[in-house]
């Protein structure tokens, strides 16, 4: 009983700093907030008016037709119309133009005669993103109107795929910064906190009074543990409940699994602070490690905004051991796709396993005295 | 089992640095304890030993009857350590300090209070108030109970009165002198070589060697030869013509006088005075004294040529 | 007593409604080891930023080295030098790159850095460890050198934060003796601190307790004012009469 009297009192007194310091209550509680509406408003993958050039040499019905159906699209405003490749040339130097799309001349001739026409689509390519996504968009416009006059006009030749975007048809990316931002989140407010915490305690020589004191290690880190779990799952529910009420992100699969996955989850990163604190002796060291070793790897080689498939080979190996990659599968595939455990067993056990390994490791390595 | 720590060869090295080399002395129970000694002379690195921070590299510590080495956990509950810098939660008042260190040690401020009450009503009224937020010698008071609060039958005090003024130090001290009356052994270090005469031993410490442990009157016993405190209008000059005098052994500042002992052991001041006396000096005054502590530790540091001396 | 070189009257500082400092005034003169001293929180290191032109005092008037703290605090900074036991050299590097550094910013010519350095290191006996990191050296070694290089551009007065706390009682006699000497050549020494037995190599000393100058004499005459046998017991008598406890 005076055991856990002793636990009560660490946790209380862990939630006295957290409260007490107006800059750890507000990366815990207004950063999560102002990242998801930063996120969800104002970075955006979507292109929206993308401004364009149409260079109609052909004049004839077919390409009227595809340009209005281009301009009428909502993506493009028509900024000119260009006369000569000099004056494209220097449109997009300037900027003024993001995309040029040249009809050849005769194609409503060649179009009806041969099945075939030339359209010429230029674009940017200083920004390779938005350059790719623009021409993918302009393409499926085209082929839109093929597929529509194919029935009046001729068979079409070859095969016309159909794109369906699953899970996102809008391909709103909001629905991939949700599980992006958690991860994210969970690993700053777990890892960084808890390693800076107990730093702290090094750095202040307080852990000095606590290790000659009768609280045994396990309780220390127990004791430092506990409250950033609570905050930390505070943290999941409240990005869950944003994203579903502001902007709509739909959680399709099993709710209290999501809560589960997240709950592990939260266990890796926190093993992962423990870890963390118990190589290093100062909150500066323990920072460092925690923004330079855990969050850029987070952003960056997680999947939330690269790809994992589209990296090379040797970042896809490295990304393996970064446990947002497997959380940010796991709450994809039941935020979005409405996935069960039974698919995702595998990368709960990836978790699991880091967070036995890292909590090992912890507890093997924390010290009882100053060496 | 009569003495509270026994430390026997206790040898203590960090890369290059010996901190500590052949360390032996003892404490009894119930004895008011001074280590003294400089920055840097190992202090530190002792305490940290006994209170099972650190483990020597050779010879054996005991405290309280345990082996420092194997019984680490029975000596933690039964001791009161007191690291060199203010340890307490800055963020956190006086009380939620003091309640956080007793449920720490399983116990409850209600159950030993009588032990702090003496130094605790002193700090009740700012009792809502931050730790961060008192003044250097509340601090201490406060780092005192938080030791205390557990009863703990020895108290590891390093460097308690650093950067505190003198009243508070005082104050300290007479706090001190009660808790040994309460039967508790406390074992206290610092750099001031007035505080060693408040101590029931001391031992003084320099790189990590002791010079002696004795009784204050008996460490100033080692203190043999005449000593001489000489004032004059100008220290300076004072200063520098003692020491081109040729019979000079140790000429040394000591607040507004200057201490000097000779190599003859039948030196008199009618002698110094008539040399002084060739000079422009004046005002000189010349008084045969009684060492004190601090004049004892300076003979019996290590003296090597002067100027090199760490 | 010569020509002032730091004179204040009724030099006050408040910070909003409280007031640091409490129009003080007093005068140091050429040469003088000047002990100013008092508690922790008594207004000492409040005094000392307007004494250096670090910060601007509420009212009052103050000159320094015969500049004046409200308008000259540029050259007032030219012509002190100050060391802190918590700040004085770079630990990282070695006693010569200290020398060329410290040398730069208080604006030596680099042939002069040449010439101080080689002979401040020889005087010091530092020669044989001038390239080695400052870290490795004893403390007592860093104090002395620290001194140097506080008077490096010949300050006509230079201010010492707390000099000797913590070092051996060789050590701090060295120390003393250096600053004798320096005194001896003119320049004018100002030390805090809060050790009152410190307070008695001073050639004069000052007491402030809560703002204000409470006493200031040779430490002798005080001692012997108040009827006291040590400075401690000076500092106490003073300080108790008041709110008792400081916080």
């Amino acid at each position: 009983m005076k055991e856990w009297s002793s636990f009560v009192g660490f946790v209380v007194k862990e939630f006295y700093h957290i409260f007490r310091d107006r800059r750890t209550a507000a990366i815990l509680f207004g950063m999560p907030v102002i990242q998801l509406l930063l996120f969800g408003y104002a970075i955006r993958n979507e292109i929206q008016e993308v401004k364009i050039g149409i260079a109609d040499l052909s004049r004839d019905a077919v390409s009227q037709a595809i340009t209005d159906k281009i301009l009428s699209s909502g993506t493009f405003v028509l900024v000119k119309n260009p006369q000569s490749h000099s004056e494209i040339q220097s449109a997009f130097r300037s900027g003024a133009m993001s995309e040029a799309v040249i009809f050849e001349p005769a194609s409503d001739r060649e179009i009806q005669r041969e099945g075939s026409m030339d359209i010429q689509v230029i674009t940017d390519g200083s920004d390779p993103n938005v350059s790719r996504i623009i021409t993918g968009y302009t393409a499926s416009v085209i082929r839109d109107y093929l597929s529509e006059s194919a029935t009046t006009v001729d068979e079409p030749k070859g095969v016309v795929p159909v794109p369906l975007m699953m899970f996102n048809p809008g391909l709103k990316s909001v629905y991939l910064f949700v599980p992006g931002l958690m991860a994210l989140i969970l690993m700053l407010v777990s890892a960084l906190m808890t390693s800076i915490s107990i730093t702290r305690e090094k750095e202040s020589g307080t852990m000095e009074v606590l290790l000659v004191s009768s609280l045994k290690p396990i309780q220390i880190i127990v004791g430092k543990v506990v409250p950033y779990f609570l905050l930390s799952f505070i943290n999941v529910v409240s990005i869950l409940v944003i994203a579903s009420l502001v902007f709509g992100v739909p959680c399709r699969g099993s709710v209290l699994l999501l809560m589960a996955e997240s709950l592990l989850f939260i266990m890796t990163a926190l093993s992962l602070g423990m870890f963390i604190s118990t190589i290093t002796s100062s909150q500066q060291v323990a920072m460092m490690i925690s923004l330079g070793g855990l969050l850029l790897p987070t952003i960056l080689l997680s999947g939330f905004i690269f790809p994992v498939a589209s990296m090379p080979l040797p970042l896809q190996v490295i990304s393996n051991v970064i446990p947002a990659k497997w959380y940010l599968i796991i709450v994809r595939a039941i935020m979005l796709k409405g996935a069960g455990f039974a698919v995702l067993w595998q990368e709960t056990l990836v978790l699991a396993v880091m967070t036995v390994v890292l909590i090992g490791a912890s507890l093997r390595n924390f010290s009882e005295r100053l060496e | 089992m009569t003495s509270a720590v026994e430390v026997k060869g206790v040898t203590k090295k960090f890369k290059t640095v010996t901190a500590l080399s052949n360390v032996s002395l003892t404490v009894g129970k119930g004895e008011l304890f001074g280590i003294i000694g400089a920055d840097g002379a190992g202090k530190t690195t002792l305490f940290r030993i006994l209170c099972t921070l650190m483990l020597a590299d050779e010879g054996r510590a005991e405290v309280l009857g345990f082996d420092a080495r194997k019984e680490y956990r029975s000596i933690r509950s039964r001791i009161g350590y007191m690291p060199g810098r203010f340890s307490l939660y800055t963020d956190l008042s006086v009380e939620e300090n003091l309640k956080f260190f007793a449920t720490v040690f399983n116990t409850t401020v209600e159950e030993n209070y009588e032990l702090i009450a003496d130094i605790y009503t002193q700090l009740e009224p700012f009792k809502k108030r931050m730790a961060g937020q008192l003044s250097g010698g509340m601090k201490q008071k406060l780092a005192l109970c938080c030791a205390l609060i557990h009863r703990p039958d020895l108290l590891l005090l390093d460097e308690p009165t650093t950067g505190v003024d003198a009243v508070s130090r005082r104050e300290f001290w007479q706090m001190l002198g009660r808790l040994k009356e309460q039967g508790i052994t406390i074992l206290v270090s610092t750099p001031y070589m007035d505080e060693a005469s408040l101590c029931d031993r001391v031992a003084f410490l320099q790189d990590g060697t002791i010079l002696a442990v004795d009784t204050p009157v008996g460490i100033t016993g080692l203190f043999t030869a005449p000593l001489f405190s000489v004032r004059a209008n100008e220290k300076h000059k004072l200063l520098t013509r003692l020491r081109s005098y040729p019979h000079a052994k140790s000429v040394y500042a000591f607040g507004s006088s200057v201490h000097y002992t000779d190599h003859r052991p039948s030196a008199s001041s009618e002698e110094i005075m008539r040399y002084l006396s060739e000079s422009e000096l004046q005002e000189i005054t010349i008084e045969r004294i009684e060492p004190g502590i601090e004049d004892t530790f300076m003979a019996l540091m290590k003296t090597d040529d002067g100027s090199h001396h760490e | 007593m010569s020509e002032p070189v730091i004179h204040t009257e009724q030099l006050t500082r408040k910070f909003g409604e409280f007031t640091a400092v409490d129009a003080i005034s007093f005068s140091v003169g050429e040469g003088e080891v000047f002990g100013f001293l008092g508690a922790n929180g008594a207004g000492k290191t409040t005094a000392m930023k307007m004494l250096t032109g670090l910060l601007l005092p509420t009212s009052g008037k103050a000159a320094v080295a015969g500049f004046d703290v409200f308008t000259e605090t540029e050259s007032i900074k030219k012509n002190i030098g100050y060391m802190s036991q918590r700040f004085s050299l770079y630990d990282d590097l070695t006693a010569r790159e200290n020398i060329r550094f410290f040398g730069g910013i208080y604006g030596l010519s680099s042939a002069s850095i040449q010439e101080k350095s080689k002979a401040l290191l020889s005087s010091l006996d530092l020669l044989p460890v001038a390239d080695s990191r400052l870290s490795d050296l004893p403390l007592g070694w860093k104090q002395k050198l620290a001194f140097s290089v506080a008077l490096l551009h010949e300050p006509k007065i230079v201010f010492l934060d707390e000099p000797t706390g913590g070092v051996d009682p060789m050590t701090r006699r060295r120390f003393w003796d250096m600053i004798y000497e320096a005194a001896d050549r003119g320049v004018t020494v100002f030390v805090t601190t809060h050790y009152m037995d410190e307070a008695e190599y001073c050639d004069r000393v000052s007491i402030m307790v809560n703002g204000r100058i409470a006493a200031l004499d040779t430490p002798t005459a005080m001692k012997d004012s108040f009827g006291v046998t040590t400075m401690d017991e000076l500092f106490i008598r003073l300080v108790r009469p008041g709110a008792g406890e400081g916080i």
